[in-house]
């Protein structure tokens, strides 16, 4: 069960592009070990809030606290200073992302993938690093392709690889960023019976972002609905799922369910 | 039989073409390396390093990318040969660097062509820098780029003759040598152009199947 103390605190969040702006004076926490979705219409910052996680995108404003450590930006003296590189590698270190096209590094194999990071950025032995994405490749089904190239995986499998890859690290906060968007229908299943698995087995906190409205109600502790880079409403999936309170979250159910 | 044509003087030639061969292919081979080195170390600077240095370095490769082969080759002569004994050796750094500046843009093209997705993969994995350059990007970049580079040593190869103006007795050279001390000059020549030929036509056959097998 989630715990109250914040995991992942935003404060004051602004990112703009240019001249626009996406994000706009963001509030919200998430809990230890607490599942949190957010939906909404595209373009409303769903996924820029991972990847500002993530450190892929540089805040324009505000703060952002991991554990309790400054992510990007930190306040010291009244001032706001930019993290610098080595202290966010660290922090970040807890942090692991799926992405939408799965990422995997065409040049290594699927085991090289996984270990890739235990090795050289945990400094774990190599047949420790090797053991350990067996049994991940094994959770996710996928240890019989251990030495193919992700170039012979289908998207799915690619997807699953990318999971175990995210979870070698161990991280304690794990991003989905629209994991099977990019997928065929028929793989869809395999990847969220995974993630399933997953949330059920851990008390990883995530941050979910899906057009799955089944899978957010299934996993989820939280949905937060985005419009317009501002939490139009949140509550626990149940109630925004059957009984949304607000106009524009009505709306927008009735578009994808 | 004084025809233009005497079998006698291509085969009385073709020992000092021989070993004039053995120093382009040595030029072309420590050329290409120098080139691959440097180039890959250009193109990262350029994308990385912060702007006081990769500004030099931009500077640098533009002058020596605009100017003549022929002219460097003169310049780096005159200017380093009361310290440097070997004009062989400033020959193939002139010829190294030169070619540097030219893989440098195409391993700046194969770096580029590296998607974003992977840079970010990298991120998220909190791999360092220096790592992310080694284990993802050069690979993909590198193999982006093979067929090119390897189209750029055979243009080295073929520059190699350039050398003439510094007096290195590479083979289109000793061909000319031949022809003065014989006046015979076609048969000469004419072996050295087959040789090139022989040389760089199975070259860029393999090329190209490299090509074909990397697309």
């Amino acid at each position: 069960m989630p715990e109250n103390t914040p995991h992942l605190e935003f404060r004051d969040v602004t990112k703009s592009f240019g001249g626009n702006t996406v994000l706009n004076d963001l509030n919200f926490t998430v809990g230890t070990g607490e599942r949190v979705t957010l939906i909404g219409p595209s373009g409303s910052g769903k996924t820029t809030i991972l990847r500002l996680v993530m450190t892929l995108e540089e805040l324009t404003g505000g703060y952002i606290d991991l554990g309790g450590n400054p992510l990007q930006y930190e306040e010291r003296g009244g001032r706001r200073m930019r993290v610098p590189d080595r202290q966010r590698r660290r922090t970040t270190q807890q942090v692991g992302m799926v992405f939408q096209h799965f990422n995997l590094f065409p040049n290594m194999t699927v085991m090289e993938n996984i270990v890739e990071a235990p090795i050289h950025v945990m400094g774990l032995k190599k047949a420790e690093a090797e053991a350990k994405a067996e049994a991940l490749l094994d959770k996710v089904g996928m240890a019989w392709k251990k030495d193919a190239r992700p170039s012979q995986l289908s998207g799915g499998q690619q997807q699953r690889v990318a999971i175990a890859r995210a979870l070698a690290m161990d991280p304690e906060v794990l991003l989905l960023d629209e994991v099977t968007s990019a997928l065929d229908p028929e793989q869809v299943g395999e990847v969220l019976a995974v993630l399933q698995d997953i949330a059920a087995e851990t008390d990883i906190s995530m941050l979910i972002v899906t057009h799955e409205m089944q899978f957010a109600r299934d996993v989820s502790d939280r949905v937060m609905m985005f419009d317009q880079g501002s939490i139009v409403e949140e509550g626990e999936p149940d109630k925004i799922f059957s009984d949304p309170s607000h106009q524009r979250t009505q709306d927008f159910l009735r578009a994808v369910l | 039989m004084s025809s233009w044509w005497s079998w006698e003087h291509a085969i009385g030639a073709l020992p000092t073409l021989l070993d004039g061969f053995k120093i382009t292919l040595l030029a072309t081979v420590l050329g290409t390396l120098i080139a691959l080195v440097l180039g890959l170390i250009v193109a990262i600077i350029r994308r990385s390093a912060p702007s006081i240095v990769s500004a030099p370095v931009t500077g640098v490769v533009e002058f020596v990318r605009m100017t003549p082969l022929v002219v460097q080759l003169v310049f780096a002569n005159l200017v380093l040969s009361p310290y440097v004994d070997s004009t062989l050796a400033i020959g193939i750094w002139v010829l190294g660097i030169h070619y540097t500046t030219y893989m440098a843009e195409v391993y700046r093209a194969g770096i580029d062509a590296v998607p974003t997705g992977q840079w970010e993969a990298a991120t998220a994995l909190s791999l360092p820098r220096s790592r992310t350059w080694r284990a993802v990007i050069v690979p993909q970049a590198i193999r982006n780029t093979l067929p090119a580079l390897g189209n750029y040593a055979i243009s080295m190869f073929k520059e190699t003759p350039f050398f003439f103006v510094i007096y290195i007795p590479e083979m289109v050279r000793n061909a000319q040598t031949y022809g003065g001390d014989t006046f015979r000059y076609t048969e000469a020549i004419t072996l050295a152009g087959l040789i090139f030929l022989a040389a760089s036509y199975p070259t860029s056959l393999l090329i190209r199947r490299l090509e074909k097998k990397l697309a």
